[in-house]
């Protein structure tokens, strides 16, 4: 069952690309239709049953690599919220595209984007993770590059899929390690072993490496910004609400496991605050507001990679319920830019004022998601920010439990800072140069039916008024969320309350909003961002610097001389046949056989033939004696019993030969002198030691075996089996089919290869011409 | 060389030699899985026919009739052999396993007819269709006889 509403999603996504391109709306409600039932499938499989459910779909069973599906508390948190938000996202979406031509694309890959994050998150082993965790990145690339006619939007999306990809193949080579270490990846299983040792160590790191550039923890925070490149939708869905969260979840699923190390703890708690901190910092200079909603995802998944990681149980209790507080606000807050974006035409903070007459509702809500974000009581951001200060005011881990409590209330006072500059953008005067009236005419431009405003602005208001209810509703909530944590680790278990009463961590709350809202307030921080941040213009520099390097290695590696390739390869097989010969001395000539002495005449006129091949200066003629060594090969064929061979080879070498002569007649009649290098001696010493040191390998090789030949065999079934007497045509057609199924192939692909060079070669000649 | 029409040469290799020659290369095709020939060396045979038409100065043909595309016969030939690869699959067999089939056919007697006759018949298609494809696209001096889509431009 939990396959199945994986797999209904995926089935919208094909169909959408496939089949409705024409309808993309109609493929959006059947997208919708699909997560909702989806979702009640979820709550009604997994929520107050006995025992979780489970799924496995053999794969690899020799390796031990299965899919396996479990559908725990975690599992039903947060498949609900991405299949919810998903929900709601598409409905908005409806509006937000209109007639945009990329729409159909846009629901397609959504649709796939949602049925990879569900398996993420239903993942029960890290195997099963890692596959859906690779589809994620692979939408996500296809979603930010969206709108593929702007060059920024395509260089954001390769960013983020070779940031995220690299990340991937670490947690490929982390699941590696703890498979033939520990023999599963199940997360269950990893909790009870509670696994360490220096190789497990390395298998953390990479784990690490693989949530951090997923969840743009630092130094991988730069590609999150950049993916703003893509519409709305795309960015709150995928770049706040859920594809940035499966780092978060990975770091959940695997805390439990490997959250006592050393490594895991520093590694978790300074990636955590750094990012936490820069992202903050950045967020505050930004003056697009979406740049700044992205910098704050990015400072706030800081704060979850801290909670959810540090490894006590008080912690990841907060780190889940932070976790749905700001998936809940950070939707509502992109939502609601772009809705502004969308019937105003700007995203300036110094222009957002205008929005509060023309979009009284949303703009509440944005102010309440705000607040939330900033953690003012009574909204749910404030109840799971102060679970967040207690939590590490109780963790007893040290030096590292006071960096990180240090590290998360300098975040939080940046968070408050850029909260209320935000709030200052909405609640502040218009701005009086007459922008006003500008954007009134653009409103009427723009202006939406009620339909569509309402589809905007619906998903907004009910995820605002989710923030405040939740914040009132603190304790129901904090009840519900002990399932999903608990699933998690059997000690994370606590309670959350609106009011906790006066004590340190209110005391700190107080402070940090104080100081925030002044710093916001006050401090003129915000300039116009450069283009390209550190981050992304190391990122470019190490790019171009791997092609340019790539491209330098091919050209030494690949000079497009056919005398050097020629000379390279020969003297490759020279040397490894001398090798060979040295170490394992000369072949006895035993084998070589002179039965009659036609046999020493035809080989003798073929090496005569073969010679003359190489002194002749005359295209034509040189054509002419190397059909002749071909038939020379013939007739040996034959003699030696191989008829088969014989009569391929005389019709190939007729082909060939007038194959030859109808391409020479574009050629000049003699050899040219192509090349300097290699000088003659060179050429002629390479090809005398081919010419020696091969018979002799063929030579050593007929007196080597060992097995018995595996001709006798095919001798003894070639009738009965396969019907026919000629055992060479039955090894052809039957026992070696494959083979020559291959052989045709290649045999296919030449002559299209041939005829394209002709073509092109033509084409060139006419332009030329002409 | 010159490949202007010759009238002796056309009557010859047209009436007489090229149709013994396509005939030879059944033979040598269908006697493959008993003696020496099969698919490939009929082929290459077919090829030689059109080979010494090309020599008399036109275009390749059967039957008076030109084979304009021969890329569409190179496809049927891999695709004959991939079906006669996959069908043994559909009746739980490995890949290419042969059936063999006795039919009695009226006068002749017993007549053994084994699966793999037929990717060998593939092999046939191909080689042909490439022999065809270097012919006319080598063949061809100054404008291509096989145009922008393997169709022939004369």
């Amino acid at each position: 069952m939990l396959f199945v509403a994986i797999v209904a999603q995926f089935a919208v996504g094909g169909l959408t690309l496939l089949g409705l391109r024409r309808r993309p709306a109609n493929a959006a409600l059947i997208g919708l239709v699909v997560l909702a039932s989806a979702a009640a499938m979820i709550v009604a499989e997994g929520v107050g049953v006995e025992s979780t459910p489970r799924s496995r779909v053999d794969w690899l069973p020799a390796l031990g690599f299965n899919l396996t599906l479990e559908l725990d508390g975690f599992a039903v948190l947060m498949s609900i919220v991405v299949l919810v938000l998903g929900f709601g996202v598409l409905l908005y979406s409806l509006a937000y595209f209109e007639h945009d031509a990329t729409y159909a694309r846009f629901v397609g890959l959504f649709m796939a984007f949602a049925g990879s994050m569900t398996g993420v998150v239903l993942a029960a082993d890290l195997f099963t993770m890692f596959v859906f965790w690779e589809l994620t990145s692979i939408c996500s690339f296809l979603l930010i590059g969206l709108n593929d006619t702007s060059e920024s939007a395509r260089k954001s999306a390769v960013r983020a899929l070779l940031t995220t990809g690299a990340g991937g193949l670490c947690l490929l080579g982390g699941v590696g390690i703890l498979q033939t270490e520990l023999g599963t990846t199940t997360f269950a299983e990893l909790v009870k072993l509670q696994p360490s040792g220096a190789l497990i160590d390395a298998a953390i790191v990479l784990v690490l490496l693989g949530a951090f550039t997923k969840s743009a923890q630092f130094p991988f925070h730069f590609w999150l910004p950049g993916a703003m490149a893509a519409p709305t939708p795309v960015s709150a869905y995928l770049h706040s609400a859920t594809m940035v969260k499966a780092g978060i979840v990975l770091l959940a699923r695997t805390s439990p496991a490997f959250g006592q190390s050393d490594v895991w703890r520093w590694w978790v708690i300074v990636a955590g605050i750094t990012t936490m901190v820069i992202g903050g910092w950045r967020a505050l200079r930004q003056t697009d507001a979406k740049l700044l909603l992205a910098h704050s995802t990015v400072s706030q998944l800081g704060l979850l990679t801290v909670l959810v990681g540090m490894g006590t149980s008080t912690a990841l209790y907060a780190g889940v319920a932070h976790l749905l507080a700001h998936a809940v606000f950070k939707v509502a807050l992109f939502l609601g830019v772009g809705v502004i974006d969308h019937e105003l035409g700007t995203r300036d903070v110094t222009k957002l004022a205008a929005a509060r007459i023309r979009l009284p509702f949303v703009t509440s809500a944005l102010v309440a998601s705000t607040l939330s974000m900033a953690g003012v009581i009574p909204l749910f951001g404030f109840v799971t920010k102060e679970k967040a200060l207690v939590a590490l005011l109780d963790a007893e881990l040290g030096l590292a439990g006071s960096v990180a409590l240090v590290g998360v209330v300098l975040g939080s006072v940046l968070s408050v800072a850029y909260s209320v500059r935000f709030l200052h953008a909405l609640l502040g005067e218009v701005a009086p140069d007459g922008t006003r009236g500008d954007d009134q005419q653009n409103g009427e431009h723009h202006s939406s039916t009620l339909i569509a405003r309402t589809l905007l602005g619906a998903p907004v208001i009910v995820a605002a008024t989710a923030s405040i209810v939740f914040g009132f509703a603190a304790t129901q909530i904090g009840k519900w969320l002990v399932a999903p944590s608990t699933s998690l680790d059997v000690l994370a278990k606590s309670k959350l309350v609106l009011w906790p009463g006066v004590n340190d961590a209110l005391i700190i709350s107080v402070v940090v909003v104080a100081v925030g809202a002044v710093v916001g307030w006050r401090v003129p921080l915000a300039v116009s961002a450069s283009p390209n941040s550190l981050g992304e213009r190391m990122f470019d520099a190490i790019y171009d610097s791997i092609l340019s390097a790539s491209k330098k290695i091919t050209q030494v590696s690949q000079p497009g001389s056919l005398p050097i390739y020629v000379v390279v390869t020969t003297l490759v097989v020279a040397v490894a046949a001398l090798v060979g010969l040295l170490r394992d001395g000369m072949p006895s000539f035993d084998a070589f056989v002179t039965d009659s002495p036609l046999t020493v005449s035809v080989a003798l006129l073929t090496a005569v033939l073969t010679v003359g091949v190489a002194v002749v200066s005359v295209r034509f003629t040189a054509a002419v004696f190397l059909g002749g060594v071909g038939y020379g090969i013939a007739v040996l064929f034959l003699m030696r019993g191989a008829p088969d061979l014989a009569l391929t080879q005389v019709l190939v070498e007729t082909l060939t030969i007038v194959i030859f002569l109808l391409a020479m007649r574009s050629m000049p009649r003699n050899f040219i002198p192509a090349s300097k290098w290699p000088p003659k001696a060179v050429r002629v010493l390479v090809s005398v030691a081919v010419g020696v040191l091969l018979p002799l390998v063929a030579l050593a090789v007929y007196s080597a075996r060992r097995a018995p030949s595996v001709s006798d065999e095919y001798f003894t079934r070639s009738v009965d089996e396969a019907g026919g007497a000629n055992v060479v045509n039955v090894i052809l057609v039957d026992f070696r089919g494959f083979d020559t199924m291959g052989e045709i192939t290649v045999l296919a692909v030449a002559a299209l290869g041939v005829v394209n060079l002709v073509r092109v070669a033509e084409r060139n000649r006419r332009e030329r011409a002409s | 060389m010159n490949f202007r029409p010759s009238a002796i040469l056309d009557e010859l290799v047209d009436r007489w030699l090229s149709k013994v020659a396509v005939l030879v290369a059944v033979y040598v095709t269908f006697r493959g899985h008993n003696a020496p020939g099969g698919g490939f060396a009929g082929g290459l045979v077919v090829g030689g026919v059109f080979v010494l038409q090309f020599l008399t100065g036109r275009e390749p043909h059967i039957r008076h009739r030109p084979i304009r595309r021969p890329t569409l016969l190179l496809g049927f030939g891999l695709l004959v052999a991939l079906v006669t690869t996959v069908i043994p699959l559909v009746v739980d067999a490995s890949p290419l396993e042969s059936h063999i089939w006795k039919l009695n056919v009226p006068f002749i007697g017993e007549v053994k007819v084994v699966s793999s006759m037929f990717f060998d018949l593939g092999v046939f298609f191909v080689v042909v269709a490439v022999v065809l494809m270097v012919l006319l696209s080598l063949g061809a001096r100054g404008e291509s006889l096989v145009g922008d889509d393997g169709v022939g431009a004369s």
